[in-house]
């Protein structure tokens, strides 16, 4: 009795449930209003035949409970009933099959007028691609893949030379124009995935997918990861901006080239010592970083990461959280670099640098912090040494104050909340799996043990 | 087509009595190793076959340098592979006939032809461990290109299955030794060889296989529609 | 039509297993029944492992940054050997090597299996696989996460964790596992074509066994794909091949690779994996319906069309692998064939629905604790089944592949389904196995939590995944289109999963509970029809019959026949000795003449 009530308070429930749910699809911005019609047939012809069938079901427990005094009816088939179930079975499932497959066929075939663009993933960053003027995309292979040529395209093929490269997690669309998105992958699977876009696709190694949409609205939308790609896969994630057709042009003329990136130089020594005077106050002569000036050590930093940081505190998008004095001071002190060439040639210099091994004194837990360390070795390597192509800067031979502070600072959302910031929001997911001052003491410890012999 | 039939029965009414007795009887009459073993051989045939799959669609990738159809390449000329060959079908007729002298109570006949069925057989794995081995050093290593993975994987999971047959066999004349039953030795020996004889399609199945040129392969998927 | 032809298999005891000392009783049994308690009591421990490691899954995500134990790495490979062990080493084996193993020989009339040391030798390497998949727990680096579908090239790179010797585990432990199921389903399908007692027709057979015939036919055909897989995966982690491996970075490092596809190690796993659900569903589905029939106290409706459905089944599900993959990055057009075949599949499926309905029709619903259990699954089934209609459906896919609908669709249809029929089953064969009835007031708070509780988990999920909520993510973290109260529904899912697994305790005692104290049972406590409820002895002795085997004389659902005093004829009572009511009054009975006749006819 008591299941047969509970079976229609269910479906009752499931019923309510469904239609108070703030829960939904997040609104549409794509041309795919088919998919979400196709999900809606769907949802009726399941729906009702949910409600249906267990009513029925609660009916009939209802219904023929044990009696003593009753028996069962004998009846081994009826061929006649289960062959008109059979048939309205079918005729339902053909209902929904039908209208899927006229979309899936829509969305195999892309319009001949698309925009192309190449999204690339890797572990756990997205890069992107665009044609350039030629409408080509150059040929690429793994094996070119190096520091200065992240995408790994061929410098002889010449419809490669004015691709425009876009090497963060970030990138913009112009609106109502349909889009095929091609998808590269350098090292694992991973899935293209924007809610509100509704299409995905993986990115298979050693091919090349497609998918493609129009985008209807616009605005800054997430792009997620949704093929599971290794340890970080939770925190690879990106934007699609959609642009007005001048916004989108406006950023598009920011934006390099291959052969722009190509050509950019190695850095000028004498300018870049020169620069650096004007940052020794704080930093020290040798770049070793003073404590009471709250200023981090420099020396032999990777010179794309200063390069990114400077930029980022010119552009407001690190220094500017009221809790974070000397992160503005830095955003004041790097407007003093006048332009680009400044910056290359300063973080080249800093890059030079060989100090002395910073002194220690964390008194952390050794073991504990060698098992916390193993999240971040992934990226930032085994010996901290830091890696250009996760994006993770070298943390060994960094004051463990600077280390600490800072973890302290994403884990407070002082640092890499800000939008722009496209590899903080990263650091801030990961700097949550440190739960107290406690494990960034010992995991801070365990990076100082970790220079020895690194420095260079 | 009796099993449909059967299928469309109505167990339910009451003239399935008596055939269902008779039916039921028939089945129970053969000899259920048998009946294991087609199915057994059936699980094997589906491993070589999804195997196959994978090689031909891996056959069609830039990197894949098939193993004959140049002078340079190990099975151009695949003597070696010809003998073995020879070998294995060998070790089948041995077993085959070792059945016949069974039936025929000739057992000294029986006893040589048995070990000699062995024999060729471990002959067999020595000889593709030695085409292994000169594989090796003509610098066809492992992991060198697929289609060696492929030739040293698949010939080495054939190896297996035929030690596995070795095993099995020795298994069976331990038994007789042990109970002397004439009978299930017959039969047991009878499933051995039909095992031989199956191996031994497999291995002219695979040999065909791994020694194709890239032109074969091409045809074949082609044909396949990879 | 003599018995000594007959006997020269199914009736011959050989003496040298007839057991003689504890050891070669209890521990290196040959008799299936002791091998399907071994079976059944291995899966329901790893099982349990597998539950405690969903509910650490479920901490972390009802509960982020609250418990420093859990860290993506760990959280991956939570989820890994989650999945891995339901699946495989709990589902599969408890169907098959537990259930398979009790009723194969009971239910057909055949006093072991076939081949009894082959079936010892399969639990012993099924247990072996076991420890080697445990072991992996104690290995550097850990169990591998790659996830339950282990896709290359991720599982074996650095910056998956357990790459460095877990996911070799891992693939060793599959292996066996394979071999112990190739040996177990050999002498299962055997078994049943060659044991059968004399009058058992394959239309005779109870749905049971037919799911279970039809699974392990599916198993034996569709285990060789994993095996495959797993070979050639060893292969590219331990000895550098490229078969699924092409040119790729790890972690920034060129690696010496090239060439290979990791697309055909989906195409090869899910080959395997489809069929694996029907391989957890067609037994179940076949147990449903005997404990259906038995406490509605109805014949099955539909029998032919139950078979034929499940054979239909298990054919079809060899063409429907790919819609696993609808975004996988595989020829966009295999997305028309493999939605098709997905959908057809639901009719012979929903016919099964229907004729379970139409079987508790008129029947006289006994409402046991199997019962319950039985009904619980019809609805949680439903629900699942039509779920699963919207992700087969190709389009509806997009948006949804890769989110918790998924997961809420899997666990719903391939989690609580079977293991709601397991409850069932075990409620109702147990009194055969131990000659005790479990505790029916525990019974029913086992059943109210777990029906209630599960639901309570897997309905929120499903809208989770409507937002766009993405699987196997340690942390949401913020984003701009999930709101807040998300996280909300996430607690209250991890709540109700944790008081699902706590009411499991619950079972667990009352299992051990009634072995020693439970009520008595009899031979046949539910009046049931079909033979393994007709064994003289409970729990059956080694041999199961006595001195004679039983001779089916009928189908296995004669229940409440019209006429007939009983409301159940044993399928080995002949023609001439069902007691029929002394004289019909007449009018209830019309249109079951044509049965009734039966009796007369022979």
């Amino acid at each position: 009795m008591a299941i047969a009530i509970v079976i229609v308070l269910l479906v009752i429930g499931s019923l309510i449930f469904h239609y108070v749910s703030p829960w939904w699809f997040t609104p549409l911005a794509s041309n795919w209003g088919a998919i979400d019609d196709t999900i809606n047939i769907t949802l009726w012809v399941t729906g009702i035949v949910f409600v249906l069938v267990n009513l029925f079901l609660a009916y009939v427990v209802f219904r023929f409970q044990y009696n003593k005094n009753r028996r069962a009816h004998y009846e081994p088939e009826n061929t006649k009933l289960e062959g008109w179930l059979t048939a309205i079975t079918a005729i339902g499932v053909a209902g929904m099959l039908a209208p899927g497959l006229f979309v899936w066929a829509s969305f195999i075939n892309v319009p001949q007028e698309s925009d192309v663009i190449e999204v690339v993933g890797q572990q756990w960053h997205w890069s992107f691609r665009l044609p350039g003027n030629d409408g080509e995309l150059g040929r690429t292979a793994i094996a070119l893949i190096s520091e200065k040529n992240p995408f790994g395209l061929d410098t002889k093929d010449s419809s490669g030379q004015d691709d425009i490269l876009i090497l963060s997690n970030e990138m913009h669309i112009p609106i109502d124009r349909p889009v095929k998105v091609l998808l590269r992958s350098k090292d694992v699977l991973h899935n293209f995935a924007v809610p509100q876009f509704r299409v995905k696709m993986d990115l298979v190694p050693g091919t090349v997918t497609y998918l493609w949409f129009k985008p209807t609205k616009i605005g800054r939308f997430e792009i997620l990861c949704e093929e599971l790609c290794g340890v970080a896969h939770y925190t690879m994630r990106g934007s699609v901006v959609v642009d007005s057709a001048e916004d989108y042009q406006t950023w598009l003329s920011e934006q390099q080239t291959f052969a722009q990136s190509m050509a950019v130089p190695l850095g000028d020594m004498e300018k870049g010592w020169e620069l650096y005077a004007g940052c020794a106050g704080c930093h020290g002569a040798q770049g070793e970083g003073i404590k009471s000036l709250n200023a981090p050590r420099l020396a032999g930093m990777s010179s794309w990461y200063t390069k990114r940081q400077l930029a980022y505190f010119q552009k407001k998008i690190r220094g500017t959280d009221a809790n974070d004095t000397s992160g503005q001071l830095m955003s004041q002190m790097s407007q003093l670099l006048a332009d680009k060439a400044a910056i290359n040639d300063v973080a080249f210099y800093i890059n030079s640098l060989k100090p002395d091994e910073a002194a220690h004194s964390s008194t952390g837990d050794l073991s504990k912090g060698k098992q916390l360390f193993r999240s971040c070795s992934y990226c930032h390597g085994e010996k901290a040494e830091g890696n250009f192509f996760m994006n993770a800067p070298k943390l060994s031979g960094q004051h463990d104050w600077y280390l600490s502070q800072q973890l302290n600072n994403y884990k407070k959302g002082i640092r890499g909340n800000h939008p722009f910031d496209l590899y903080g929001s990263q650091m801030m997911l990961m700097s949550r799996l440190l739960h107290d001052e406690k494990a960034i003491l010992d995991v801070v410890s365990y990076i100082g043990t970790l220079d020895k012999g690194l420095s260079k | 087509m009796t099993f449909f039939r059967e299928l469309a029965e109505k167990p339910w009414l009451a003239e399935n009595g008596p055939l269902a007795l008779s039916v039921a009887q028939k089945e129970t009459n053969q000899f259920p190793a048998k009946t294991a073993l087609k199915f057994f051989l059936g699980v094997v045939t589906v491993l070589f076959f999804l195997f196959t799959i994978t090689f031909l669609s891996r056959s069609q990738s830039n990197d894949f340098q098939a193993l004959s159809g140049e002078p340079w390449l190990p099975f151009t000329d695949a003597y070696q592979l010809w003998i073995n060959t020879g070998i294995l079908l060998l070790a089948g007729i041995c077993l085959q006939f070792a059945v016949f002298s069974l039936k025929k109570q000739q057992m000294n006949l029986f006893i040589l032809l048995i070990s000699c069925g062995c024999l060729f057989s471990c002959l067999f794995i020595f000889g593709q461990i030695n085409v292994w081995q000169n594989l090796y050093q003509a610098g066809f290593a492992l992991a060198e290109n697929p289609a060696n993975s492929y030739f040293y994987l698949l010939t080495g999971i054939h190896g297996l299955h035929l030690i596995g047959g070795v095993l099995a066999l020795s298994y069976v004349v331990w038994q007789f030794w042990l109970k002397n039953n004439n009978k299930k030795l017959v039969d047991n020996l009878t499933l051995c060889t039909v095992y031989w004889h199956y191996l031994f399609v497999v291995w002219l199945f695979l040999f065909a296989l791994l020694t194709g040129n890239t032109a074969t392969y091409k045809t074949i998927a082609a044909f396949c529609g990879f | 039509m003599t018995q000594t032809t007959h006997t020269a298999i199914a009736d011959q005891v050989d003496d040298s297993h007839h057991p003689k000392s504890f050891i070669s009783k209890y521990v290196w049994s040959q008799d299936h029944k002791v091998i399907a308690i071994q079976y059944s009591i291995t899966a329901i421990g790893v099982g349990l492992v597998a539950l405690v490691l969903s509910g650490m899954m479920r901490l972390q995500l009802g509960f982020p940054d609250q418990f420093s134990f859990i860290d993506p790495s760990s959280y991956l490979q939570f989820v890994t050997m989650h999945g891995m062990i339901m699946v495989i080493y709990l589902l599969t084996a408890l169907l098959l090597g537990g259930f398979g193993n009790y009723l194969i020989p009971l239910m057909i009339g055949a006093r072991d299996m076939v081949f009894p040391y082959l079936n010892m030798l399969s639990y012993w390497t099924y247990l072996l696989s076991v420890i080697v998949l445990l072991a992996s727990f104690f290995v550097t680096g850990g169990p591998t996460g790659a996830g339950w579908t282990l896709y290359p090239p991720q599982a074996v790179l650095n910056g998956t964790p357990g790459a460095e010797n877990g996911i070799v585990f891992m693939l060793i432990s599959l292996a066996i596992f394979i071999v112990a199921f190739t040996m177990g389903g050999l002498n299962y399908v055997t078994t049943i074509l060659q044991a059968r007692a004399k009058g058992m027709t394959l239309m005779r057979m109870p749905l049971t066994i037919w799911g279970i015939f039809v699974a392990t036919i599916l198993g034996l055909l569709a285990f060789p794909a994993l095996l495959v897989s797993a070979i050639m995966m060893m292969f590219d982690k331990l000895v550098g091949t490229s078969f699924f491996m092409p040119a790729i970075l790890s972690l920034g490092e060129n690696i010496d690779h090239k060439g290979g596809s990791p697309i055909l190690f989906q195409h090869l796993f899910w080959f395997f994996g489809h069929p694996e659900v029907y391989i957890v569903a067609l037994p179940a589905f076949g147990m449903v319906s005997d404990v259906i029939a038995t406490h509605a106290r109805k014949n099955i409706f539909g029998y032919r069309m139950m078979v034929w459905a499940i054979v239909a089944i298990g054919g079809l599900s060899f063409v429907v692998w790919a819609h696993h993959m609808y975004v996988s990055g595989m020829n966009p057009y295999f997305g028309f064939f493999f939605a098709t075949t997905t959908l057809i599949i639901a009719v012979p499926t929903a016919i099964k629905v229907y004729n379970w309905l139409l079987t508790l029709w008129q029947g006289n619903i006994h409402l046991t604790i199997p019962m319950l259990f039985a009904i619980g699954f019809i609805f949680t089934f439903t629900h699942g089944g039509l779920t699963g209609l919207m992700l087969g459906n190709v389009v509806v896919d997009l948006p949804l592949s890769d989110t918790y609908f998924v997961v809420a669709h899997f666990h719903m249809v391939m989690g609580v389904s079977p293991v709601m029929v397991l409850f069932a089953a075990i409620y109702h064969w147990f009194p055969k196995v131990t000659g005790k009835f479990l505790h029916t007031g525990l019974g029913k708070i086992h059943f109210w939590g777990t029906f209630l509780g599960t639901y309570a988990i897997y309905l929120p999920m499903h809208y989770l995944g409507f937002l766009g909520v993405p699987r196997r993510y340690f942390a949401m973290g913020t984003t701009d289109f999930i709101p807040e109260s998300a996280q909300a529904l996430n607690a209250s899912i991890t709540v109700s999963a944790i008081i699902v697994g706590v009411i499991q305790l619950v079972f667990i005692f009352n299992l051990i509970w009634s072995v020693f104290k439970g009520k008595k049972a009899g031979d046949n406590p539910w009046n049931a029809t079909t033979l393994e409820w007709q064994t003289t002895k409970t729990p059956p002795v080694h041999g199961n019959w006595g001195p004679s085997l039983p001779v089916v004389h009928r189908w296995a659902y004669d229940y409440s026949v019209p006429g007939v005093k009983d409301d159940f004829i044993p399928q080995n009572v002949a023609p001439d000795q069902v007691i029929m009511i002394e004289k019909v009054e007449g009018a209830e009975n019309v249109e079951g003449m044509e049965s009734n006749q039966k009796g007369d006819n022979t």
